[in-house]
């Protein structure tokens, strides 16, 4: 097991090496740069800020000065926001978007497989197409609408919760960007258990557990949901990485400080450096979880065991 | 003694039983009424073949019908109604006093637990006690039905074990609760004959030493001749015939029973003539399967699926390749026909076939043809049958026109006796049999000279294998075809080949004309093969 974990990530090294160096060509070869505003600056001034930037430099060198630079946990300085540096705007931002994220997650997770259980029991009856339809719906109501409207109902009619902000940090302010975040997610968890609970249902070792007169119980939370629960698991590693690297959009609504809005600000701006920053942060966080699923897969399944 | 069982009160009666499905085509009935009787101590068969009902009345007992699924009629456990029993007060009775086994030992265990935790869990639910006090008894019940090193083996997981051993593991669990009756529902039939065979003699002395009653369900007449002491045949059903083992084997009444009987495999095939030449031949052929290691593990290693073997088809033979699963039969097939990579040196009549690449090979494949065993998934579900069928056309013969494919097509299914409308329809419009009649067509359209036919016959019920029997040697007969016929099944190959070869672990261990080798094998393994197959004769 040890050595498993020690092997894939030693393999993670080539893969960010791979993605960085991607990134940053593609983000170089787009037209514009950091400093093309609508009203040019004057080619002094341009100059200048190339070389303060060192952006006047050979590409290649550029690459090797930010390889180097990043290997020791320096990404550089932001271009836009001019007084940070991007470690210290993801720094500043990620504590907000991992605490939302981690509870968008928590409820959409739990929320899905419970809904999408339920589902499958019923299969086909009124209850079955009821949640698959609301499910359908939130995985297709994109959350720019679903925030919109939860700030209307519950923020302004009924005036129960804040609009938006982080405030103390309590509760009462997550819980709807919390809610417009895991909603799709949700959706596509309930969607994929009651699939997979369907079809673990259906095996012939559920049939050798009714035989053997084991109570429903039992059968249902013991042997099939077990199985059932590989493919959700599978997917928890992207929808895990996602959520907790922040939505621009649902940050955006709810004016929450997180790390979600860097990523679309960064590259509209062609800030490199904070693109950058919040590609490396996100392959980071793909490439954890999906260690982190691979071992919780074996915990699962036996046969997939690494030893 | 089969006359004090006679009168005995029997402990499951089954009264008018009816299973019926819903289903978008309307209801379809699978048990229309049935009476049946199962008396303690004795082995009573349930005979039929695919679709007689003889698996739906006992799941429809025991409650564990698909969710279309509806019983009714009577069912009595010693005075006890199943039918239409609450689950809970019906799970009193089933895992404790009527237990299963099934068909599919590979998939019957979650793979997801240890045996041992899964026999323990049917102990404790029906006795009561923790899954470490049901730890010995567990032991004890593995030690029974034969698993080795027990105190090992119960920390296994399904995927760690062979399926006979997984079958003995279900076993295991159906004694747990030392049951009244054990139903086994085709327990043999997807394992090796060897396996088979130990099988069934487990499951005979565990009768005998707990006195239960074994309900075999069964397609299979010669287990059904050796085993069991009353017989029910079914069709469409009904019980078409009960009585006497013996007396239904020597007495047939109904028409069905007898031409299930007879539909066993009848007739010899006679050798070609001595100095018939060599069609097909493969020396010395070796075939090694990679197994990788993995990325970042380098442990890459070999299996040998086939050592060193070799093999000559003359012109209008027909070789039986014996086997069990393992012993590399389909891979020499395989390798026959140049599909995959191996070793040794190949000719088809004149022309040496061992260096040829893809390419080299494509004029020769039209005829060198191949039928495989499932006919479920070797025919594609999106094409038509005359699409299938006529495919390989459009590789070896361009430049037919649509309508002389059209006319080969047509002939090619009036040969294997389909309808030629077939050619506009879907292969899932068609059964078993016909599905491989289908493929016998796609491989007969190209006018092959020699083929190989990997188990064509051991998914089909014994009456259509017949049939399909009679059709390949009509067609070997009609068009001097010769055979490598691949299978597991001794009373098939016996009746559709003139020399038989014994595969075991990748090596020939035995070959000879087909009348020495039944008659007077000399190999131990052969021996045990035959011995172990259970014959239709008494």
């Amino acid at each position: 097991m040890f050595s498993f974990v020690l092997r894939r990530l030693a393999s993670a090294v080539p893969t960010l090496f791979i993605v960085v160096t991607i990134s940053f060509f593609l983000m170089r070869f787009a037209p514009g740069g950091p400093f093309n505003l609508e009203r040019p600056l004057p080619p002094a001034t341009m100059e200048n800020l190339m070389r303060a930037y060192q952006l006047d430099q050979p590409l290649w060198r550029q690459y090797l000065t930010y390889m180097g630079n990043a290997v020791t946990g320096d990404f550089g300085p932001s271009y836009i926001y001019k007084d940070n540096s991007v470690a210290e705007l993801i720094g500043k931002g990620l504590p907000y978007s991992v605490e939302l994220g981690f509870y968008a997650l928590l409820l959409a997770l739990v929320g899905g497989v419970i809904v999408g259980t339920f589902a499958a029991l019923r299969q086909n009856s009124a209850l079955d197409f009821a949640v698959m339809s609301v499910a359908t719906v939130g995985v297709t109501v994109p959350n720019f609408v679903v925030g919109p409207v939860l700030t209307l109902i519950f923020a302004i009619v009924l005036a129960w919760l804040p609009a938006g902000g982080w405030g103390d940090g309590s509760l009462r302010f997550l819980i709807l960007p919390m809610i417009a975040l895991a909603l799709p997610q949700l959706a596509v968890f309930a969607r994929l258990t009651r699939g997979s609970m369907i079809e673990a249902l259906r095996t012939d070792h559920i049939r050798t557990a009714r035989a053997y007169g084991l109570p429903a119980k039992s059968v249902v939370v013991v042997h099939a949901m077990r199985g059932a629960m590989l493919p959700v698991v599978s997917y928890l590693a992207p929808c895990a990485a996602a959520l907790l690297t922040g939505s621009a959009v649902v940050e955006t609504i709810f004016t929450i400080p997180g790390v979600g809005r860097y990523f679309v600000l960064g590259a509209i701006n062609r800030d490199y450096t904070l693109v950058m920053g919040t590609v490396v942060l996100i392959a980071i966080f793909v490439i954890v979880f999906n260690l982190a699923v691979d071992i919780l897969y074996g915990l699962l399944d036996p046969r997939v065991r690494h030893d | 003694m089969a006359d004090t069982k006679n009168t005995m009160e029997p402990i499951l009666a089954v009264r008018g039983l009816k299973v019926s499905f819903t289903t978008p085509d309307g209801d379809v009935n699978a048990v229309k009424g049935i009476d049946l009787d199962v008396r303690p101590g004795e082995t009573l068969a349930v005979v039929g073949e695919s679709g007689s009902g003889k698996s739906q009345t006992m799941m429809g007992i025991m409650g564990l019908l698909a969710s279309n699924g509806r019983v009714s009629g009577s069912a009595k456990y010693r005075g006890q109604e199943m039918v239409g029993l609450p689950p809970k007060a019906l799970n009193d009775i089933r895992g404790a006093k009527i237990t299963m086994i099934f068909q599919e030992p590979m998939t019957s265990l979650d793979p997801l637990y240890p045996i041992g935790k899964q026999i323990a869990e049917v102990i404790v639910h029906h006795r009561g006690g923790t899954r470490n006090q049901a730890r010995p008894r567990v032991l004890e019940l593995l030690k029974l039905v034969g698993i080795p090193e027990p105190d090992r083996r119960i920390d296994s997981y399904p995927h760690e074990m062979s399926g006979g051993q997984r079958q003995r593991v279900m076993i295991a669990m159906a004694l747990a609760n030392e049951p009244d009756i054990l139903i086994a529902d085709e327990p043999t039939t997807a394992l090796d004959v060897t396996i088979q065979a130990q099988i069934l003699k487990l499951l005979r002395d565990l009768q005998k030493r707990f006195d239960m009653a074994i309900v075999l369900i069964t397609h299979d007449l010669g287990i059904v001749r050796h085993f069991a002491e009353r017989v029910a045949v079914m069709r469409r059903g009904e019980i078409v015939e009960q009585g006497a083992t013996a007396e239904i084997f020597e007495n047939p009444k109904a028409d069905y029973t007898r031409m299930l009987i007879d539909a066993e495999p009848h007739g010899r095939k006679a050798a070609p003539a001595d100095n018939a030449p060599i069609i097909l031949e493969g020396r010395n052929v070796v075939v090694d399967y990679r197994i990788d290691g993995g990325l970042l593990k380098k442990r890459a290693s070999t299996f040998r699926a086939v050592d060193n073997v070799s093999i000559s088809l003359h012109e209008g033979q027909t070789i039986g390749v014996v086997g069990e699963s393992g012993s590399g039969k389909s891979t020499l097939g395989r390798a026959l026909l140049r599909l995959i990579a191996s070793k040794g040196a190949y000719r088809f009549g004149r022309t040496d076939i061992s260096d040829l690449d893809r390419n080299g090979m494509r004029p020769l494949r039209r005829s060198m043809q191949v039928v495989f065993q499932d006919p479920y998934g070797s025919l594609s579900p999106r094409q038509t049958v005359g699409e299938i069928i006529t495919e390989g056309l459009y590789v070896h013969e361009p430049q037919l026109s649509r309508a002389e494919r059209d006319k080969r097509a047509i002939e090619a299914l009036k040969e294997v006796g389909l309808d030629p409308a077939a050619r506009n329809r879907y292969p899932h419009e068609f059964s078993g049999g016909q599905r491989q009649r289908i493929a016998i067509a796609r491989a007969m359209i190209l006018k092959p000279q020699a083929v190989i036919l990997d188990e064509p016959t051991s998914a089909l019920d014994r009456s259509v294998q017949g049939q399909v029997i009679e059709l390949l040697r009509d067609l070997q007969a009609k068009h001097g075809l010769s055979y490598v016929f691949i299978s597991h099944d001794l009373s098939v190959v016996r009746a559709m080949s003139d020399y038989v070869v014994v595969m075991k672990d990748g090596k020939i261990v035995e070959e000879g004309p087909t009348d020495a080798i039944f008659s007077a094998p000399k190999a131990d393994y052969t021996k045990t093969l035959i011995g172990a197959a259970y014959n239709i004769g008494p």
